[in-house]
């Protein structure tokens, strides 16, 4: 086996970005949070991501504002490294090494606390107090406060079981900045406020109660005057702090609710959901802005499938959603709601679940299989068909067929022809059918065209496991366990079976293109087999682990990923693969799929030839999207990357890039045309520099200034004129101090005078004035300033 | 921010007869008007001529009865004894009529006393008709007789006794003035030509023949007798062209609808029943009373008339368009168009500044509860009498909607005696239909789970929980013998099927 040096595999976005409590800048613009292998910098506003920091090679744990200065922000890593930031301009500033598992969680205003802690996976939460003063830990039902100066540490310990069987062990804590006071959020929904700890004895705790499942994120305000608090139930709780009786909810986020972030200013809160999402919420009132990850639950059920409309990878989202992910942009496009049903944010409940899903070949069907089991009754099952609709540019739903077989689906297929007038739909089912579905046209009791079941087939009562068409949709071969049986859809006769060599099929799938004629099937026992339908025989096999086999709309290729993460690209007609990688992750893939590019790359290297028109990615069993880079496509990216500078921390919107460059052309123009007159202009004149850096409510009323502003820009007065006025000036310094009382009171009137006496030159009077009122305007502002 | 999903009711397909073009047409009638006539309702006949009167004939009488009078406008009550068939002339001039006296009387429709008495027959007259050329008349008899008569002269002309058994049916050509054909108990009918004197065709119809009827274009000719109704080609000698066995009981009258696409026989079975011509297949059924002895179809179908054995004639008219539409106006709002368009057709000017106003979604009263959480409240919602009866869907969708989310048990449990016997009256009602059977059971179970306790307390759970118990053992009875049936129709097919030389003995079948 050959491996192939210019070809990587790299993460391609969707990781999460809830796994860690984001980070609000200090002037709420910047968003901060953990991203996989890097830190991500979204805008609050506009929900943009303004640039990852890349740097650590390893899960980033942690984000935290550098407190001695607002613009920096520490990072800390699983690859052991503690990284300062400058966040704005994405600069890394400095690099602290350190041992292996490194988690920043304390959060101190006087001195940055950094602790190392291999145990950090086992301890739930760890704070420090405002003033540096403690730190307060908490792990299973033990409430730890270590305080720094007495070096001395408290332990607290709540009951396992109280008598109504609730949990009372701890699942956050936040301490409050000013008081002494920590709260702390527990499994059975109760928030504990304690107070007094730096007792042994006397400590106290009051219980606030309005969550019904465990607390999963408490925290408190800056200023200490709320306490935020959210769960499973996906509303935000505000507690008013010292009147706990009065709450404020913020309910229907979504998702249950990781963790809560406030804003240094307590303007933003930011909220992580379980969904892989960011919610930016104004004041506890209003959602302002929603960041939306990959949305990755513990296991994908429907295939990863690309949009043949929008190209977007499209899998199982929000429960009971379908998401459709853009993966160029790394950015989640729309959910579709597939269940249409109210989702219970409440654990241990069974709900619908969207397990199959399937795309026609224009992307003007959907499909979509949902199901919800429970214990002890029977499967309910939805086969539902969607429409595409042009001018909405969404999926609407066209057919609902309740309970199409009365077992588990377990494949189901569009027919691939892109001429056909009909469209078919195969489902094969663990209750031994397989069913044909047909759109037609009309009825007598619905309107407009609906699907319905065609042909019900079976064989020998086996189990169908698998279903393909041909690319011509001329042939239909389902794999009843041992046995690959082939059908003509058009009048449903079965054509041949093929079940040389035995094994139970797991997976199969017709060639493509020049290589039509081929259908390829995976056996349990270990071999990869390859019928010829022309001559109905074996045309191939081999011994080889597959546990995932697919193939290339776009071309004649096929990939074949083993079960130690093996991949195979291969031509069903030629012996020797085109490409092959050993582990290309930990653990085993368990989704893959095929991605058209926007654009076909002109590689010549044989190696890579097969990544010209299509991308790879696959799903590893830890939920991470990967695929395969080649070297050239590599050092194009750096180069565009490049080629972006960003200095605003405005997000580099599509809107923003046009609009900006637009507004630059016209900047340089209007700087080529007007430079010369513009040279001209006072511009540095102190007047009306004060003028406008002084606060509205000190200065003189604005129809007292507007004649001498006026007139502050002509340009009339000679440099000669100048200096006498300037002498004229000192000379009446002595009154000044006379009149001082007078101008503020008199301010009126003498406007009204020096708008009638408009004369290009000032007379002594009135350059007095000028000289007074700045003056004046000087002792206001240092007022202010000392004050 | 996501907003409440309101609980998705589940359209059930309609169960019954599918709607179809005919059923329309047909459903498209008024309530009947129902008229007591003296004794069964033995002929209707439709005037050809414009008002469309109808003779009823009944007992001693004969009604004539306008179009949309329901008083007859005339009576001829001249009858010795029971009165049969009276018939119309093609100008609507002259009403001919049988008797069970054995006279035939002929009668102005302007007149009271009869113009003419044609004696001769020996037994009672069953049938009378008008030949084409208006000057004749067509009689068949009890006597196994069928006459001629000539209506000036008042004479009888020829009479025909080849039949064997009475007379009871019998019809005249209307394109040509000689042929007239007669049906009779004998099993026959017998296409007569006067200018042979004899009948020409003879056709074994198997059943006495009650009926008779010809196509406009009389190449077809349509007999009913037993419960077969038969359609016979003439242009063919006589052949038989389909037998038609819909009704279980005898076959007593036919007609024609007024474009000729359609057939209806009425029969002793209460049931009218609509075939399309060029199939033969039953488009549709009406119901009645009692056993039908005679049907009438106005022309353009505008009413369609049943005598029964009862003596009740039953009328139904056609709705008027404007009828239908008023019936579809009226389930509308009183406060129309302009009231909620108001404002809204606003076109706002150039700078106007736009407040969008939230659309505030409208949530069914279950839905406000289930969406704050009162599973008790929004069960009782969906429990109040209307929706109980009238809509079971929704009630079974919020049972359902409950069950997902976990807390149906919390909805069932802690209802007093009537909140219980209202349940429990609903699941007596709706725990066997199919449609609802997978949601209601589980949460029978429930209850009876829950109310295990108080059993025995209350007289009026108690019967209903006597009602429910009976009401599962009925149930376990049929589908038994369902399975039973099952069985049996699975042998049936088994040994029917022809054995298949394949290899690989696949099942498949297309559903439609």
């Amino acid at each position: 086996m050959v491996e192939h040096g210019d070809i990587r595999v790299v993460h391609r976005g969707g990781s999460k970005i809830n796994f860690r409590e984001p980070v609000l800048s200090h002037d709420s613009r910047l968003l901060l949070c953990a991203s996989g292998e890097c830190v991500k910098v979204f805008s609050s506003s506009t929900e943009e991501c303004v640039h990852d920091l890349q740097g650590h090679t390893d899960l980033v744990t942690g984000v935290l504002l550098n407190p001695s200065n607002h613009l920096q922000a520490y990072s800390c890593s699983a690859d052991g490294t503690v990284r300062l930031w400058d966040f704005t301009d994405g600069i890394l500033i400095k690099v602290q090494l350190h041992c292996h598992h490194v988690s920043v969680q304390p959060l101190s205003v006087s001195v940055f606390v950094y602790l190392l802690m291999c145990m950090c996976v086992t301890l739930t939460r760890l704070l420090s107090s405002s003033q540096g003063e403690y730190i307060a830990s908490a792990k299973g039902l033990h409430l730890e406060v270590y305080f720094f100066k007495k070096q001395k540490s408290y332990r607290f310990s709540l009951k396992e079981d109280n008598k109504k069987g609730a949990k009372n062990t701890f699942t956050c804590l936040s301490c409050h900045p000013k008081d002494d006071c920590i709260a702390t959020g527990h499994e059975d929904g109760k928030i504990r406020l304690w107070r007094n700890f730096n007792h042994k004895r006397e400590y106290t705790y009051s219980t606030l109660h309005w969550h019904h499942s465990a607390v999963s994120s408490v925290r408190f305000t800056p200023e200490g005057t709320n306490l935020l608090s959210g769960g499973v139930e996906s509303v935000l709780v505000q507690w008013r702090y010292n009147q706990e009786t009065q709450k404020d909810f913020l309910p229907r986020l979504g998702a249950a609710i990781t963790h809560i972030a406030v804003s240094p200013d307590g303007e933003l809160f930011c909220t992580a959901h379980s969904d892989n999402k960011l919610t930016v919420i104004q004041s506890c009132v209003k959602v302002s802005a929603v960041i939306q990850g990959l949305v990755k639950g513990e296991s994908v059920r429907t295939d990863l499938m690309v949009d043949p409309r929008s190209k977007a990878l499209v899998l199982n989202g929000k429960p009971g959603h379908l998401q459709f992910y853009s993966l160029q942009r790394d950015k989640q496009l729309y959910n579709l709601d597939i269940v249409q049903q109210e989702y219970i944010h409440e654990s241990g409940l069974q709900q619908f679940e969207v397990v199959k899903a399937a795309f026609d070949t224009r992307g003007n069907w959907l499909a979509t299989v949902e199901e919800r089991k429970q214990k002890d009754s029977t499967l309910e099952l939805n086969l539902k068909l969607w429409a595409y609709d042009e001018q909405t540019q969404s999926f609407v739903l066209n057919t609902t067929v309740s309970g199409p077989h009365e077992a588990r689906i377990t494949a189901m297929c569009f027919c691939h022809t892109a001429d056909s007038q009909t469209t078919m739909l195969v489902s094969a089912s663990q209750d031994g059918h397989f069913k044909a579905w047909q759109l037609e046209s009309n009825h007598y009791f619905y309107e407009g065209p609906f699907w319905s079941c065609d042909f019900v087939g079976a064989y020998h009562s086996l189990v169908p496991e698998c279903c393909c068409f041909s690319a011509d949709g001329s042939l239909l071969a389902i794999s009843f366990q041992e046995v690959v049986t082939v059908w003509s859809p058009a009048s449903w006769e079965l054509l041949t079976t093929l079940s040389q060599p035995p094994g139970a099929i797991r997976d199969l799938c017709f060639g493509r293109q020049s290589c039509s004629k081929y259908l390829l099937g995976t056996t349990a026992k270990n071999l990869l087999c390859c019928w010829n339908l022309l001559t109905c025989t074996l045309e191939w096999s081999t011994s080889m682990d597959v546990s995932l086999l697919l193939s290339d709309p776009l071309s004649e290729n096929m990939a074949a990923f083993c079960s130690h993460a093996g991949l195979f690209v291969f031509k069903p007609s030629e012996p020797r693969p085109l490409f092959s990688h050993k582990a290309i992750c930990s653990g085993k893939v368990t989704r893959a799929v095929f991605a058209p590019r926007e654009e076909m790359l002109e590689s010549c290297e044989e190696s890579s030839q097969w990544l010209n028109r299509s991308q790879l990615y696959f799903l590893t069993q830890y939920m991470d999207l990967m695929t395969f880079i080649t070297k050239a496509e590599e050092d194009r990216l750096m180069a565009s990357s490049k080629r972006l500078v960003i200095d605003d921390s405005v997000a580099v919107t599509p809107f923003y890039l046009l609009l900006g460059k637009h507004r630059q052309q016209q900047q340089e123009k209007q700087d080529r045309s007007f430079s010369a007159e513009r040279n001209q202009l006072p511009q540095g004149s102190v007047a009306i520099k004060e003028l406008l850096h002084t606060p509205a409510h000190v200065l003189p009323s604005a129809s007292f200034l507007c004649s001498m502003f006026v007139r502050s820009l002509l340009i009339s007065v000679t440099d000669k004129e100048k200096k006498s006025e300037e002498e004229e000036m000192e000379s009446d310094k002595e009154e000044e101090s006379e009149c001082e009382m007078e101008a503020s009171t008199m301010g009126q009137g003498q406007t009204a005078e020096a708008q009638e006496t408009a004369a290009p030159a000032l007379t002594k009077a009135q350059a007095r004035e000028l000289r007074r009122v700045k003056k004046l305007d000087h002792s206001w502002l240092s007022s202010l300033l000392d004050s | 921010m996501a907003s409440f999903k309101p609980t998705k009711i589940q359209v059930y397909p309609k169960l019954g007869e599918k709607v179809t073009q005919d059923t329309l047409y047909w459903k498209n009638y008024k309530a009947p008007v129902q008229i007591k006539e003296f004794g069964a309702v033995t002929n209707i006949d439709f005037s050809p001529v414009a008002p469309h009167n109808y003779a009823v004939t009944a007992f001693t009488r004969i009604h004539i009865y306008g179009p949309f009078s329901q008083e007859p406008v005339k009576s001829f009550t001249r009858f010795k004894d029971t009165a049969y068939c009276g018939r119309f002339r093609s100008d609507g001039q002259l009403l001919v009529a049988g008797c069970e006296d054995s006279v035939v009387r002929l009668f102005d429709v302007s007149g009271k006393v009869a113009l003419r008495m044609f004696k001769g027959h020996t037994k009672a007259v069953r049938v009378t008709d008008f030949t084409s050329d208006r000057y004749h008349i067509l009689t068949g008899s009890d006597d196994y007789t069928c006459r001629l008569w000539d209506i000036p002269n008042s004479t009888e002309l020829t009479s025909y006794q080849e039949h064997t058994d009475y007379i009871r049916c019998g019809i005249t050509s209307k394109l040509n003035r000689d042929l007239f054909i007669t049906g009779s108990y004998d099993h026959t009918l017998k296409l007569f030509d006067a200018r042979v004197n004899k009948s020409v065709m003879t056709m074994d119809h198997g059943q006495p023949v009650e009926s008779l009827l010809l196509y406009p274009s009389e190449g077809l000719l349509v007999s009913a007798g037993g419960r077969y109704v038969k359609v016979w080609d003439l242009l063919k000698g006589g052949q038989p062209l389909v037998s038609l066995k819909n009704h279980h009981k005898t076959v007593t009258c036919l007609c024609l609808s007024s474009n000729g696409q359609r057939l209806l026989s009425a029969s002793l079975d209460r049931h009218v029943k609509v075939y399309n011509t060029t199939n033969y297949k039953v488009v549709h059924n009406f119901d009645y009373a009692a056993s039908i002895l005679s049907l009438g179809l106005a022309p353009d179908d505008e009413s369609i008339v049943v005598g029964m054995t009862n003596g009740i004639l039953s009328i139904k008219h056609r709705k008027s368009s404007e009828e239908t539409k008023e019936i579809s106006g009226q389930q509308k709002r009183r406060p129309a168009y302009r009231v909620f368009v108001k404002g809204k057709n606003y076109v706002p000017k150039q700078d106007d500044y736009l407040v969008s106003k939230p659309v505030k979604q409208h949530l069914a009263k279950y839905d406000k509860q289930l969406k704050r959480f009162n599973v008790s409240k929004a069960l009782d919602t969906a429990l109040e009498t209307w929706t109980r009866f009238r809509k079971p869907e929704i009630t079974v969708a919020v049972i359902k909607e409950l069950d997902r989310r976990g807390t149906l048990k919390n909805a069932l449990a802690g209802r007093d005696e009537r909140g219980l016997s209202q349940l429990l009256n609903f699941l007596v009602g709706n725990l066997v239909d199919p449609r609802f059977a997978p949601v209601l059971v589980p949460a029978t179970e429930m209850i009876l789970d829950i109310y295990q306790s108080v059993i025995g307390q209350s007289p009026v759970v108690d019967v209903q929980l006597q009602r429910l118990q009976d009401l599962l053992e009925r149930e376990i009875g049929y589908q038994q013998d369902l399975l039973e049936v099952l069985g049996m129709l699975d042998t049936m097919f088994t040994s029917s099927l022809p054995r298949k030389e394949v290899p690989c003995s696949e099942t498949f079948y297309r559903r439609f």
